[in-house]
């Protein structure tokens, strides 16, 4: 990471509102390249509204969300047309979604799942696409005599697992994820999260990590935001937040996270 | 001809306890410290003179809320207080080590794993990496059936050793180490005396907090006392 470079994201003056109440409100901040963001709070602080906002899913009640493509040029994403960010989501971004059933199709096969995504960004031989939801499965801990099975059979971990191969494997530049550890076991969490740790390093992916768990932020994310009541109250370095947090309500979400 | 890797500026620091009535404590009040290229600067006075938050805020992982810290990085000078999260990232990358006084275990990730990552972070091939970490590993008496492990099930000097490679595995050019000896027995403890020795023959700029005496003795270069804030004052 160099200090010159040109943010991939850069969110101004973001706003939802949901008629007179606040969704998330005033939010303001550039996401770089490689860049891991996690975004922390309770239920109800506005995580999943501004996730919504930034991933083109939800339009916000104001401000702008600012996105430079492979080819340099930066993109508004809610200025631009329908079709181009329907271009970018398919192409460029992935979303990780708490319920694997939100983002996998459970009547079609584990490999299907994840080939699908390859044809969606042109790929047509059939071998080579199976060759390549093949590779992914594995490197997501599937077993290769399951890629003919349905999710619909899996675990969910292996769900979860899946939902990561099938938005990784057309090779976004920026993934959203959303509580993807959430509901799961404290072992397959563990599993999960260090797939997750060497899949970001290793490809050099940016993504923005919506969660409530503090340690799954220190452990993946190299940057933090904090959000109360639909607002920004503090960001920073990770392990700054969490270990010398400055505001009143980071200092009481740090100190009530029970030491196992 | 000295060369200074890091210069720290009137640098304050308070703790504001909102959830406790408010209650602020200071701790570090106006420091001031140069420290040069192959010089170990040991950090010096009783419990809670502020050694460990001076040390902690010299790697960023404490704000500050006055002062600066400048730190030479990439043939520039960056301010630590003032830089942004992914620009303090790139320092702790390239420029500025750290070994705390307890490692933080990640399930499922090998010994190895942990003492090559920083270089393999730097664009380094894992099997240099790896030869690298596995050298570090011997020297420090780490057996080699531990490598393939995670270290949550070692004992605490075993932990501390991996620490130490973990912290040592890139040759920074500045490093912050707290307490590394702490909880080692007398080869160990050797060990680390040569690696740190060996890190100053290299230009490394060296802060530390060093309780054992004997230690203190065989790499410091000089002291910098701090006294509790309260008789500062």
């Amino acid at each position: 990471m160099t200090t010159l470079r040109h943010p991939l994201m850069q969110v101004r003056d973001l706003s939802k509102m949901y008629g007179a109440r606040t969704g998330c409100r005033d939010i303001d901040f550039d996401l770089y390249p490689g860049e891991v963001l996690g975004i922390v709070g309770e239920s109800g602080s506005g995580k999943t509204t501004l996730l919504n906002c930034l991933s083109a899913r939800l339009e916000p009640t104001s401000g702008s969300v600012i996105y430079q493509d492979r080819t340099g040029a930066d993109i508004d994403i809610y200025q631009a047309s329908e079709s181009r960010r329907r271009l970018l989501m398919r192409t460029d971004w992935g979303v990780v979604h708490q319920n694997p059933k939100d983002g996998l199709r459970m009547r079609v096969s584990a490999g299907a799942n994840v080939g699908e995504r390859l044809m969606a960004v042109g790929q047509r031989h059939y071998g080579d696409i199976r060759e390549t939801a093949t590779d992914w499965l594995g490197r997501v801990e599937i077993a290769e005599d399951r890629v003919d099975d349905k999710p619909l059979t899996f675990s969910g971990g292996m769900q979860q697992r899946l939902q990561i191969a099938r938005n990784l494997v057309s090779g976004p530049r920026l993934v959203f994820m959303d509580e993807p550890t959430g509901g799961l076991d404290v072992s397959v969490q563990a599993r999960l999260l260090d797939l997750l740790r060497r899949l970001v390093t290793d490809l050099g992916l940016s993504a923005v990590l919506v969660t409530h768990d503090l340690a799954v932020v220190r452990l993946l994310a190299h940057r933090l935001m904090v959000m109360h009541q639909g607002q920004v109250v503090e960001q920073g370095l990770t392990d700054q937040v969490l270990d010398d947090p400055q505001h009143a309500y980071t200092q009481l979400l740090v100190s009530s996270v029970l030491q196992p | 001809m000295t060369s200074p890797l890091l210069i720290v500026e009137n640098l304050h620091k308070t703790f504001t306890l909102h959830n406790q009535g408010g209650v602020v404590l200071p701790v570090l009040k106006g420091i001031d410290l140069t420290v040069n290229a192959g010089e170990c600067v040991v950090l010096h006075g009783p419990s809670g003179a502020g050694k460990s938050s001076l040390l902690r805020s010299l790697y960023a992982n404490y704000k500050p809320q006055q002062g600066q810290i400048r730190i030479r990085h990439d043939s520039d000078w960056m301010d630590l207080v003032a830089a942004a999260p992914h620009e303090i990232l790139d320092v702790r990358k390239k420029t500025l080590g750290y070994v705390s006084q307890f490692l933080r275990v990640i399930p499922r990730v090998s010994t190895l794993d942990i003492v090559s990552e920083p270089l393999r972070r730097l664009g380094i091939a894992a099997e240099q990496a790896e030869d690298k970490a596995r050298a570090l590993l011997s020297r420090l008496r780490i057996p080699e059936a531990m490598w393939s492990l995670a270290p949550a099930t070692f004992s605490g000097g075993e932990q501390q050793r991996v620490n130490i490679a973990h912290g040592f595995s890139v040759n920074y050019p500045v490093l912050l180490l707290d307490e590394p000896t702490a909880s080692l027995d007398a080869e160990n403890r050797q060990t680390v005396v040569d690696l740190i020795i060996e890190a100053k023959a290299r230009g490394t700029a060296i802060v530390g907090i060093f309780h054992d005496a004997d230690v203190r003795e065989l790499v410091a270069d000089r002291l910098f006392a701090m006294q509790a804030y309260k008789d500062a004052a």
